[in-house]
């Protein structure tokens, strides 16, 4: 016989100016199965808590009703609290009679009515609850980074150094990322390469630390703990074995192409390493572009290999590996700025990209770091940098804002200034966003002491005329029109998501938001977590971000893998479905239902029979106790332990 | 001397009715100046296209009503094209010029508006623009009585002007549109 | 190819030219025009400018017309494309608080049933480029053509929807097709003033002077345009904004009718040419294309 304590809570007077708790409890006291009911200001509290504990013992009690607040926010609390006095945790039913009843009404009697009501649907359903014990699950102590930026880099290092193992899958042929772009960083000035490469050597040489490069990772199956990865390395017609960076075959190399790394302002050679620094220094052919895998001729580069590292007959390899955490670095793109038809449409040369622009002022970029126009390599004497481009644009971009671009543009301004003090540089904002350590100071900077021109307004048009481009503009301080004649336009475009952000989420079984960036757990609180157990983000994929923000997350990131290594295994909840095989006619409705792909179908003994037939079976492990499988079937096979169908069904009748 | 907004009620109350009059959402202008930057009269206007928003945004009625923007612009939808949130700032000096013209408030740009009224004016009569009558009729209106005179000549020689006017075959039914259209915007705030 | 014709006011008097040139082009095509009976002004700037409902019920009324006539509607002033495209829009919203009251005004029930198009439309697209090539027979690869635009042939883009509102390319094909130069410049859709003629000259005068000097800045030799406005600014103001500004301009502003019209071997007098302020016979003569009558 169910022996049930009633608890409710006043919440100081957020519950109580609203519902008379003390007529709830006295009259809680009177239905069914309740022992023993009370009423208490705080029952979150530590004297709350205790008027729970010493009701249990004092009246026996085996299950609790406590009515209060959304069990989101204290479920856990009571939960641990009865688990203490002995009970079994799962024999708590919270009735939420604040987010539910007192916040959202206003009539006393009729509030009063619904939390005796929600009460005893609580009642019902803990009249009929079972003892749940939680299960185990192992846990691999092994992070898979997806993405070789800084933001992956920075969170394998920081596994790495924790004593565990982490393995970085990158795309390119080399880690880095975007920082590797870049010429020198905000607000410090440091040059990019110079304060990324000792942490790409970092984690080069680290022992714990596996780095597939030219690699993707293709399959992600299993749950928090028990990942499995399908990787494929693809073939860089080079042994890395054998390799020794020296550089002879690409310098070698007869055929030309646009080079990615450097935004398609110059070129690199079919056989290539991405920049000077790559780790791992070993090069890789674009068979789509090489000559010998495209006509059958040439050779060079194995003719100049003094170590017969080439190897044309090279294939891709996958690998499947096991991981206990994902930690997502995916980085993000430039947003496409050929859509604005009155900015040339993508189609006039001196107009580019703040990511062109970083190689252009770059001494290892395509023109060796003098500042030249690509049409026609003469200098830039004057430079109009156009900020929000493809940002802030519900029209035609994306509205948010992309963060950075106000501290980019500012940067370039005034490296320009520093390579062509005689030149001018010109800013249309629409405004400055600089809220990081020592960020305004930068952009002061570089209008007092660089004396880069700031003009508030939005540019209408570019065009090419007599080879300068026109950048008609306004400066809405002024309130009038602005065109200046430029030689070169830098588009600060926005940042957004990668093209294959959908199927990595997908693959990941995380979700996205309507910019197809990832979404976090939580927009405040879980920031580099998602709300699949065991995958964590990092960088750009989650929201633009900069570079201290960006390590920030990392760190966060591994930090929270590391949590999840901290133990030896993990607890499951036991709130999961159960098939009952004998109900199951192998529909497969549920199979189709679930949306964590956690039903299988295995082969069952049926004892009516006497024969061996096909039934549908829950993978615990994976089942997040959604109940899309109770509803979906015919049957009524599925049960959710906890919230079962008798008593889900008794609740309803308790209304 | 600090200047107070007008009261929210009469804010709101512009903006709606400017709404009202055919204008999309001049609430949801940012300020950006790509308006200003694209518009080719900007430079001739008192109050540049972006101000006007904003005019209209803090209700500021009689500024915005009686300027020479209004009527300067020459609803090339330029501004409109290009506004990256949609305001449509051309269809919003559409709506503040009905506003002005069915008030009659007064621009020092009164030519244009007399033109306007004269334009249609001639179409009322004739069902389409009789060219003589109606520059004839403007000069005079305006006061500008020599304009484009010296024009005139060559332009009957070349056969473009017609003394005679068009003859609109429905007259009746052309009075009954003015009409029926005077009668359901005269009931418009 | 039978359309219902809708010329608009000006077609009827200042750009006699324009309906003359259309008509006899074609004709020679075999594209029917047939002028909508007892059609009315659209209303242009000034019914917009002023009065909502009159903006839409106007075009409606002859929109109708064309509508019991069973045909869609070819317009080949700007405006007026751009005003009955903007009714048909209106008329066919579902949900708009202004179809009820213009049906009141118009007597009608009209939802946008004759379709509406330019006649560049008609022509590059429904005729076709390659079929225009081929009945060419005139030599006119020495001319320098600089089509203008303007401003309602291409904006807003929702409302005409046929050309690209930055770069736009239909008069230029055309032009290709007929075999002359199609230049490239920048003010193709910059505004030229178009209803301050009257009552701001001054300021039309600085617009076309920018258009001219853009034009020439690219050796242009003529302006191509597609409006009867934009055409009796730039056209008609032109000695005007020579003496204005001290420059001298000579840039004879062709319907684009005109020149397929020369193209075609039309006989000149069918095409009106010699209603153009800035004579087109120097230039004409230059290129080889004929003494215009």
């Amino acid at each position: 016989m169910a022996r049930i304590g009633v608890f409710i809570c006043h919440c100081g007077k957020n519950i109580a100016s609203t519902v008379d708790v003390e007529r709830v409890a006295a009259q809680a006291a009177e239905l069914p199965g309740v022992a023993f009911a009370a009423d208490y200001r705080y029952m979150c509290s530590d004297p709350g808590q205790r008027l729970i504990a010493e009701a249990i013992e004092e009246h026996n009690l085996d299950r609790v009703v406590v009515a209060a607040c959304s069990p989101s926010l204290h479920e856990p609390t009571f939960r641990g609290c009865i688990e203490d006095e002995g009970l079994n945790p799962y024999m708590l039913e919270i009735a939420n009679i604040r987010e539910q009843c007192s916040w959202v009404h206003d009539d006393r009697e009729e509030a009063t009515e619904k939390a005796l009501e929600l009460v005893n649907i609580a009642r019902a359903k803990v009249a009929r609850s079972h003892p749940l014990l939680r299960s185990t699950i192992p846990i691999t102590k092994r992070a898979l980074v997806i993405g070789g930026g800084i933001s992956g880099i920075q969170a394998a290092i920081d596994v790495g150094l924790a004593g565990y193992e982490a393995v970085i899958v990158e795309r390119e042929p080399s880690i880095g990322g975007r920082m590797a772009q870049f010429d020198k960083t905000f607000p410090t000035l440091d040059c990019a390469a110079c304060i990324l490469t000792p942490k790409m050597v970092t984690v080069a040489r680290d022992k714990n630390i596996k780095i597939y490069t030219y690699a993707e990772v293709e399959e992600v199956t299993g749950y928090v703990g028990n990942y499995t990865a399908r990787i494929r390395v693809r073939a860089r017609s080079v042994d890395p074995d054998k390799c020794t960076g020296c550089g002879s075959c690409w310098q070698k190399c007869p055929k030309k192409v646009d080079s990615e790394f450097d935004q398609h302002l110059g070129d690199r050679t079919a056989i290539y390493i991405p920049f000077p620094q790559a780790v791992p220094r070993v090069p890789v052919i674009d068979r789509d572009n090489c000559i010998y895998f495209q006509r059958g001729k040439c050779r060079l580069c194995e003719r100049a290999c003094d170590v017969g590292a080439i190897d044309y007959e090279q294939e891709d390899q996958i690998i499947e590996e096991q991981f206990g955490a994902i930690i997502v670095a995916t980085g993000f793109t430039l947003f496409d700025h050929s859509v604005y038809g009155e900015y040339g449409g993508g189609q006039y040369a001196d107009v580019v990209t703040g990511l062109q622009f970083e190689r252009l002022v770059n001494s290892c970029g395509p023109t060796e770091g003098k500042i030249l126009r690509p049409s026609d390599g003469k200098p830039v004497k004057t430079v109009v940098f156009v900020q929000c481009v493809g940002s802030r644009d519900r029209e035609k971009g994306m509205e948010y804002c992309s963060r950075l671009c106000c501290m980019y543009t500012a940067k370039h301004g005034l490296l320009f200034k520093e390579h062509n003090p005689d030149g001018e540089a010109y800013v249309f904002y629409i405004d400055i966003r600089a809220a990081g350590k020592n960020y305004e100071e930068f952009v002061r900077r570089a209008q007092e002491e660089f004396g880069v021109h700031y003009l508030r307004g939005r540019v209408s048009r570019i065009y090419e005329e007599n080879g300068h481009l026109v950048v008609r503009g306004a400066d809405t301080l002024a309130g009038m029109q602005v065109e200046i004649k430029a030689d070169l336009v830098v588009l600060a475009t926005g940042l957004i998501a990668r093209d294959d952000a959908v199927e990595v989420a997908r693959m990941l079984g995380i979700p996205y938001d309507q910019n197809r960036l990832f979404t976090e757990g939580h927009p405040k609180l879980a920031p580099v977590e998602t709300v699949t157990s065991g995958v964590f983000l990092t960088g750009a994929c989650q929201a633009p971000k900069d570079i201290p923000d960006t390590v920030a997350t990392a760190s966060a990131a591994s930090a929270k893998a590391l949590g999840l290594f901290s133990h030896d295994c993990l607890e499951s909840e036991p709130m999961v479905a159960q098939i009952d095989p004998a109900l199951c006619s192998d529909c497969r409705a549920c199979v189709e239902s679930c949306p964590f792909g956690a039903i299988e179908e295995i082969e069952w003994r049926d004892m009516m029979t006497r024969q061996m037939r096909t039934v549908a079976h829950v993978i615990e492990s994976l089942c997040h106790g959604c109940g899309n499988c109770t509803v979906a079937c015919r049957a009524g096979a599925p049960n959710l332990s906890g919230f079962s169908h008798e008593q889900v069904f008794a609740q309803v009748e308790a209304v | 001397m600090s200047q107070e907004l007008p009261s929210r009620e009469s804010r709101l109350a512009f903006v709606r009715q400017v709404r009202e009059r055919g204008a999309e959402d001049p609430a949801l202008c940012y300020q950006c100046g790509k308006c200003t930057a694209g518009c080719p009269v900007a430079y001739a206007m008192d109050y540049p296209p972006h101000q006007i928003m904003r005019g209209v945004q803090l209700g500021m009625r009689d500024t915005v009503l009686s300027s020479r923007t209004i009527w300067l612009c020459a609803a090339c939808e330029t501004c409109s094209t290009r506004c990256p949130q949609g305001v449509e700032p051309a269809s919003v000096m559409d709506a503040l010029r009905r506003i002005a013209y069915a008030e009659g408030i007064r621009s020092p740009e009164r030519d244009v508006p007399l033109f306007h009224s004269i334009f249609l004016g001639s179409v009322r009569l004739f069902g389409r623009i009789f060219e003589a009558a109606m520059i004839g009729s403007y000069n005079v209106l305006s006061g500008h009585l020599t304009k484009d005179v010296p024009m005139a000549p060559r332009m009957l020689l070349k056969g473009k002007l017609s003394l005679l006017p068009p003859r609109a075959e429905d007259g009746k039914a052309l009075r009954r549109i003015f009409a029926k259209a005077a009668e359901l915007e005269g009931k418009q705030t | 190819m039978r359309y219902a014709y809708y010329p608009g006011c000006s077609l009827h008097s200042t750009a006699r030219d324009y309906d003359l040139s259309a008509r006899a082009v074609c004709r020679v095509l075999g594209i029917e025009l047939e002028e909508i009976p007892g059609w009315v002004c659209c209303g242009a700037s000034s019914a917009h400018m002023t009065s909502e409902l009159l903006s839409i019920a106007l075009p409606v009324h002859n929109l109708n017309i064309a509508k019991e006539m069973g045909l869609d509607t070819v317009a080949c002033c700007a405006e007026c494309y751009s005003r009955l495209k903007i009714a048909n829009r209106e008329m066919r919203a579902r949900k708009n608080g202004r179809v009820a009251e213009v049906d009141e005004v118009v007597g009608n029930t009209y939802r946008g049933e004759s379709e509406v198009k330019h006649l560049l439309e008609v022509i590059a697209g429904d005729y076709g480029l390659d079929a225009l090539r081929e009945r060419v027979v005139e030599d006119l690869s020495d001319l320098r053509v600089a089509a203008y635009y303007g401003c309602l042939l291409v904006r807003p883009p929702e409302v005409t929807g046929f050309d690209d509102p930055d770069q736009p390319m239909v008069m230029d094909h055309i032009v290709t097709a007929l075999g002359a130069k199609a230049v490239e410049w920048p003010y193709k859709t910059e505004c030229c003033g178009s209803s301050l003629s009257l009552t701001r000259t001054d300021i039309v005068l600085k617009l076309c002077h920018d258009i001219y000097q853009k034009a020439a800045d690219q050796g242009a030799d003529c302006l191509l345009v597609a409006c009867p406005l934009c055409q009796a600014n730039l056209d008609m103001r032109q000695p005007q904004v020579n003496r204005q500004y001290g420059t001298r301009f000579e840039l004879p502003v062709l319907y684009f009718t005109q020149l397929i019209g020369l193209a075609l071997g039309i006989p000149s007098a069918d095409l009106g040419l010699s209603k153009l302020m800035v004579s087109p016979q120097q230039l004409l003569a230059r290129t080889g294309l004929r003494q215009p009558a």
